[in-house]
């Protein structure tokens, strides 16, 4: 008997070593996240995954599947709590989608509309963010950072550099990179590097590709986050 | 600075994980960490700068930019408010000549806040250059403006100006224990290691930091890891606001927690042991250094401790001005020489702790019960108390009343019996285990001290009916911000935004659904943030806000809506570049105002 847990009542399989998260993508389930992708070390931190087990609060991405676990995932509660802290990761950057190239593509806007976010709710911060084009072939817009830290992950285990980092506290944190000058053009980042590509949103953009696939024809203006995420990650956490 | 930078990277051999202790002295000397400092100690240490640079920033003691060769930060606990704590703030800008937050334009002097520092039975408090300051008034002020401006250095200073007093009001059960060095470790000896455990268990010991874990399960786990290279942690990083009874057990009962620390680690089987400081009581530090090495030098701490084959020695960390650090997995990431970042549990610290090895830590008032609980017995301690909450309980009793100071109480004694002994009189309530605890009002003055019922850390803070509550629960709510280490979404987002949110209440901006807006979201902080911090900064709003909702509603305005967005307020910009401030430049918020 291979052993179980059981999410919203639906029995879902896993192997030692698993966590929630990755029971349930590989079973189809999906759990809203942002600051997971199965490459890297789980981070725990934008609290998007968070589901309920045996009652308690728990991030999918983080916490071990334990035989006969009682996981809920979307409850009405849930549901309204994730849409909320995805409000709050919108007004404590500048995210003005319909002038970021990223727009269709961001997860950030994916998941905002697979929890059918319509406004802010909260008020805006309008934080003094600045935006670092130094790099010839990459930018960083860093109104948009959520701090998933997945950039400061790709670069250390995908591309063996150190090129990014987290700095700062409390609402002050900021993302670094790593030059005398604190500049990304004196890193020693390269376009092709993985951390060039993972950013769930519109801060780490690669020059001179934008607009190529035009608004109207992008990942979330025709497809659901759920499915985009299932389609491209099941695979990878069922590893 | 090359040679210096050097010889504390070779005084700390390169160890990253002594990454504080090396930023210390850098900040000491030179008032800031410089650029180069960096670069150097980034090439010394073989990480990368970036790492370097995120402690730096992390916490409240270091600083990218200079602060003042005299650096004086004044404490801003609610207890340092309730003794005029702004007005003396206000003064010493005024006296020094320098603005809150920033350096005089000579580099001399610098002033800023602190978070609590730990003296609230003897403020108003602060700190100058990390050392800390007591009892401030407008002489003390004018005395230190006077150092300063004749540039004396401090140990030139007069020392009533850094007296530290115990305050100890009442004596318990572990404070008036008899103590001789040894004896708690000749006892376990005697007795041995597997009895004591079952001791400390039959105690029924919980851990005092306020979480209340039992310390036996806790040791018991540790020692049975699979991994044999394990430690001992003494968590001395109490930042709780209103608690200063481990700075009184550090100064006055030091080697019963030291040998606490041994006992631990005969049971668990750690050869190393560390005591975190806050960055807070680093005038204790010297103290506890020679104190260590009296241990060493009297067979008690070292190798082959007692002549029975125990290895064990204590090493002391001390912080930088982070509350967060606190909590234990934030504890251990700063001994590492990180930022105090909490890590995701599961792994436990008895499994993965310091380094991923088995770890135990513990509250400083915990070790000493050890040490009382190895002499005597666990029936000694669990003689005493309720039936969940055995033992004694070690007070910090701040706030209005006559005597505030250290009081150790049995668990299970009433509110109004510990008021009675401090004398506080007139009292509207009192904030229970500090602002992650709760306020109970002055109808439940009967309730008891214990994990049953009101749980607490020991942070015992008076108010009386001349006070307001919500100015309170406004510093609790800032503090909590302050504090955030933006780890994770609620919390550093969440508590931000509950400080908008109060003020635009208590500001008198609020409208009928605010105060529900408040309540959400005090909810989602609680209920989905990483760690304690986020899950209790809300205590401070929803404990009042339970008790005295009529408190809120008498600060909003009459009418259904009311934008939190300030209109002239974001014109200010557009002020300045035009040059202009007439009439005709200003926006009314909503159309009474411009009749």
């Amino acid at each position: 008997m291979s052993k179980t847990i059981t999410i919203d009542g639906k029995i879902i399989p896993f192997e030692d070593g698993q966590t929630i998260m990755d029971a349930a993508m590989a079973a189809g389930v999906y759990i809203p996240h942002l600051c997971h992708q199965p490459e890297f070390t789980p981070h725990g931190s934008c609290k998007l995954c968070t589901v309920n087990v045996n009652g308690r609060n728990c991030t999918a991405c983080t916490f071990p599947a334990i035989d006969g676990q009682e996981v809920l995932n979307e409850t009405q509660e849930l549901i309204d709590d994730r849409k909320k802290i995805t409000q709050m990761l919108f007004v404590e950057g500048n995210h003005f989608c319909p002038s970021c190239e990223k727009t269709g593509n961001c997860q950030l806007q994916g998941v905002a509309y697979h929890l059918n976010m319509l406004d802010n709710h909260f008020p805006l911060f309008y934080p003094d963010r600045k935006v670092d084009a130094s790099h010839t072939e990459v930018m960083i817009d860093h109104n948009r950072c959520i701090f998933c830290t997945l950039c400061v992950r790709a670069s250390q285990q995908k591309d063996g550099k150190d090129v990014f980092a987290i700095s700062g506290r409390g609402i002050d944190k900021h993302l670094i990179v790593n030059a005398q000058s604190g500049l990304l053009k004196d890193t020693d980042l390269n376009v092709t590097d993985h951390a060039c590509a993972v950013c769930p949103t519109g801060a780490i953009l690669i020059k001179r590709t934008g607009y190529q696939v035009p608004i109207g024809q992008r990942i979330y203006d025709h497809k659901q986050i759920d499915q985009v995420s299932l389609a491209t990650e099941q695979h990878k956490h069922g590893e | 600075m090359k040679q210096f930078i050097q010889c504390i990277a070779e005084n700390n051999q390169h160890q990253s994980t002594h990454l504080l202790k090396m930023l210390r002295e850098i900040q000491d000397r030179y008032h800031y960490i410089p650029k180069d400092a960096i670069e150097q100690l980034s090439e010394l240490l073989n990480i990368p700068r970036t790492q370097i640079i995120s402690v730096v920033e992390f916490y409240s003691f270091f600083h990218l930019s200079p602060r003042g060769k005299y650096e004086l930060l004044i404490s801003d606990s609610i207890t340092d408010h309730m003794l005029g704590k702004k007005n003396l703030l206000d003064y010493l800008a005024k006296i020094l000549s320098v603005t809150v937050g920033e350096v005089r334009e000579d580099g001399l002097v610098s002033l800023g806040n602190a978070s609590c520092t730990g003296m609230c039975d003897q403020g108003p408090a602060g700190l100058v250059n990390g050392y800390a300051l007591t009892r401030l008034d407008q002489p003390a002020c004018d005395q230190i403006a006077a150092l300063i401006n004749q540039q004396k250095p401090l140990v030139e200073w007069p020392s009533e100006l850094f007296q530290v007093d115990d305050n100890i009001y009442k004596s318990g059960l572990l404070l008036n224990q008899p103590y001789v060095q040894g004896a708690a470790l000749r006892a376990m000896i005697d007795r041995g290691i597997k009895a004591t455990l079952a001791e400390v268990d039959g105690s029924g010991l919980r851990g005092r930091g306020g979480a209340g874990f039992k310390t036996a399960t806790k040791w018991k786990f540790c020692s049975e890891e699979p991994q044999t290279e394990r430690y001992v942690v003494c968590n001395a990083d109490e930042g709780e606001p209103g608690t200063f009874k481990d700075r009184v057990l550090l100064n006055s009962y030091t080697d019963q927690v030291f040998e606490g620390m041994a006992v631990c680690a005969a049971i668990i089987g750690a050869r190393q042991g560390f005591l975190y400081l806050r960055g807070e009581y680093l005038h204790l530090h010297d103290k506890l250094e020679r104190i260590l090495e009296q241990r060493r030098q009297n067979g008690l701490l070292g190798t082959n401790i007692m002549g029975v084959g125990l290895d064990f020695d204590i090493e002391i960390c001390l912080g930088a001005g982070a509350y967060i650090c606190g909590e234990e997995s934030a504890l251990i990431e700063s001994l590492e020489g990180k930022a105090g970042i909490p890590r995701n549990r599961p792994p436990y610290p008895v499994t993965q702790g310091y380094l991923g090895k088995p770890t135990v830590v513990n509250n400083v008032e915990t070790f000493l019960a050890a040490t009382g609980i190895a002499v005597n017995g666990g029936d000694w301690f669990a003689s005493i108390g309720t039936e969940k909450s055995k033992g004694t309980k070690i007070l910090s009793i701040s706030g209005d009343c006559a005597r505030p100071g250290i009081y150790e109480y049995p668990f299970g004694i009433t509110v109004q019996t510990i008021l009675n002994d401090c004398g506080a009189v007139d009292v509207l309530g009192i904030q229970v285990g500090g602002p992650s605890g709760t306020f109970i009002s002055n109808q439940e003055f009967e309730r008891k001290l214990a994990f049953e019922d009101l749980a607490t850390g020991g942070s015992f803070i008076i108010f009386n009916s001349s006070r307001d509550i919500l100015d309170m629960v406004n510093n609790f709510t800032h503090f909590f911000a302050h504090e955030s280490c933006g780890f994770c979404t609620p919390c550093r987002v969440g508590t931000a935004l509950l400080k908008k949110q109060l003020a635009k209440i208590v500001d008198g901006h609020g409208s009928a659904g605010d105060v529900v807006a408040l309540e959400e979201l005090c909810q989602l902080v609680k209920n989905h943030s990483h760690c304690g911090l986020g899950q209790t900064a809300a205590n401070p709003i929803l404990t009042t806000l339970e008790r005295y909702p009529d408190l809120y509603h008498s600060r909003l305005k009459e009418i259904s809506f009311e934008p939190g967005f300030d209109l002239d307020g974001a014109l200010a910009t557009a002020r300045r570049l035009a040059n202009r401030d007439d009439a005709g430049a200003h926006l009314a918020q909503t159309e009474s105002e411009h009749e």
